[in-house]
């Protein structure tokens, strides 16, 4: 089963610049998650964004940012895994690296 | 949270972790079966308390701290019979060599080739087949003997006891928990390898029974590729069995059809492929390549695998290229399956007669006697020829061979489509 494990919000919303520490654990991690066949993709995004609406027909593009900065995803991480608590398990040791913040776990159908 | 909640939360866990705890306790206690009862225990102790105390911030490393504890009891209480000296129990707390900077040293200790080391002993050649498989699954996958049992449609009581006498027999012959020396290397590996790929087929290809696909084995199969090639990188054997089942697991959701059929490769919807799987399988043939080594039959069957991945039609794919590697495939291993792929490759690239050609040299092989694969890639061969009735046989015979019943119904439909 599939998972995708996001982040939200922006630097600024998080307040500080993540710490060297906090980046070298995370690095473990990820290497961890890679060496137990877990990992499947990772990555951050942009939180700006392009915003793109079709609205009866007419498709509106407006550049972002938006106002909502603390709710855009930042992060994700797609992972592969045999039931959602080892998802949910996984994202608690995630976010003990990160600390203070917030995401989404959604499990991931298709292609 | 609800006492089934925090049940499947441990159940979670236990699947992360039991592995690599089973992994850090055999080195000490030098014993797969000793190891695994006190990781159980370890797993009765939390199924008592999280329920109540809910579930610890690093429930892994609270399991691994749990097990240690009774390791250090049962080498205590080991080293005390056989010394029946009281003191003992004194040097062991303050000594160097004191059971708890032994484990404390063997734990930090990056558990990789502990991990890899399990995986050789439970793929062990003096094991059957049939218990390396139990094993790896119980070990390294961390499935409970009613899983295994089902997948394998045996009964629960014949894998337990498969699993106890494999554990038995690693004691009595006592076997190294070791990677193996350079020289017993290749084909210790490829013991391992063997196993993770009949797992992997048992859940892609269910030979028995109603159930097309068991996911669950192919994805533990995967799983266990992932990790192996991640453990033991400049194996490019490792790398192409990784290819092959990547690439053979992106066509899972396009090989059943909608009332649960299987649907051939050619005719499969090349849509539903896995793209991400595919260029994972890719990726691993690069890497088998990197090492530089000559084709092994992994990479070459992930290297056809890939053929059929590059092509984005059926009409596009590249047969010759096929048929060399099936080739070069029958040379390392020669095998009448091998060569009858070889001459379904040949059939699509240079016309159903060369194909036929070579598939009716197999007729007198012994070891194809009753494989429905025979008649059926000579019924379709066959049939593409213009000799109908000779394929409608030959399809009618393929159905009575399958034992899958999708399959016979698929193989039933062609035949009827031969008319009469």
């Amino acid at each position: 089963m599939r998972f995708m494990l996001m982040t939200k919000g922006d630097e600024q919303s998080t307040g500080n610049p993540p710490d060297e520490n906090m980046m070298i654990e995370m690095g473990k991690f990820i290497e961890e998650m890679t060496k137990a066949g877990v990992l499947l993709a990772t990555g951050g995004l942009d939180p700006k964004g392009i915003h793109i609406k079709n609205s009866g027909g007419k498709i509106t593009v407006t550049d972002g940012p938006f106002a909502e900065a603390k709710e855009a995803v930042v992060g994700f991480a797609l992972i592969d895994v045999r039931s959602k608590e080892e998802a949910i398990e996984l994202s608690k040791r995630f976010w003990n690296i990160v600390g203070d913040g917030e995401g989404e776990i959604r499990q991931v159908f298709g292609p | 949270m609800t006492v089934p909640d925090v049940h499947r939360a441990i159940d979670a866990v236990w699947r992360l972790e039991s592995a690599r705890i089973i992994a850090g306790l055999t080195r000490i206690v030098r014993d797969v079966g000793v190891a695994e009862e006190l990781a159980q225990d370890a797993l009765v102790v939390a199924l008592e308390k999280w329920p109540e105390s809910g579930v610890p911030d690093n429930p892994g490393a609270w399991l691994m701290a749990t097990a240690k504890h009774r390791a250090i009891d049962r080498l205590r209480r080991d080293k005390r019979l056989e010394t029946k000296h009281e003191q003992l129990g004194h040097e062991l707390e303050t000594g160097q060599d004191s059971p708890e900077a032994q484990i404390d040293a063997a734990l930090d200790d990056e558990v990789g080739d502990d991990l890899l080391r399990l995986m050789f002993i439970s793929c062990h050649p003096v094991l059957s087949t049939e218990a390396r498989v139990a094993l790896t699954l119980r070990l390294l996958g961390g499935l409970t003997t009613d899983e295994i049992a089902r997948a394998f449609l045996v009964p629960e009581p014949t894998v337990a006891q498969r699993i106890v006498r494999a554990k038995r027999m690693l004691a009595k012959k006592q076997i190294p928990f070791e990677v193996p020396p350079e020289a017993e290397r290749a084909a210790r590996l490829s013991s391992v390898l063997e196993v993770v790929y009949l797992v992997f087929n048992e859940g892609y290809a269910a030979t028995a029974g109603d159930d097309w696909m068991r996911p669950v084995l192919c994805q533990e199969a995967l799983r266990l590729g992932r990790v192996l090639a991640e453990l033991a990188p400049r194996e490019p054997e490792v790398h192409g069995l990784v290819a092959l089942m990547e690439i053979q697991e992106s066509r899972s959701a396009a090989r059943v059809g909608p009332s649960g059929e299987p649907v051939p490769l050619l005719e499969q919807n090349r849509g539903r492929w896995d793209r991400l799987l595919i260029r994972r399988g890719f990726a691993a043939l690069l890497r088998a390549d990197e090492t530089g080594a000559p084709l092994g039959p992994y990479v070459l069957q992930g290297a056809i695998a890939a053929c059929h991945a590059q092509a984005s039609s059926a009409e596009e794919t590249d047969w010759a290229r096929i048929a060399t590697l099936y080739e070069a495939l029958a040379r390392l291993t020669p095998s009448p399956v091998i060569e009858l792929n070889r001459a379904v490759a040949l059939g699509m690239a240079f016309g159903p007669a060369k194909g036929l050609e070579l598939a009716d040299r197999l007729l007198d092989e012994p070891s194809l006697t009753g494989y429905h694969l025979l008649p059926s890639v000579r019924a379709d061969l066959l049939a593409r020829l213009g000799r109908s009735g000779e394929a409608r046989s030959e399809y009618e015979r393929a159905a009575a061979l399958t034992r899958n019943a999708r399959e016979r119904r698929l193989l039933l439909e062609r035949a009827a489509a031969c008319g009469r």
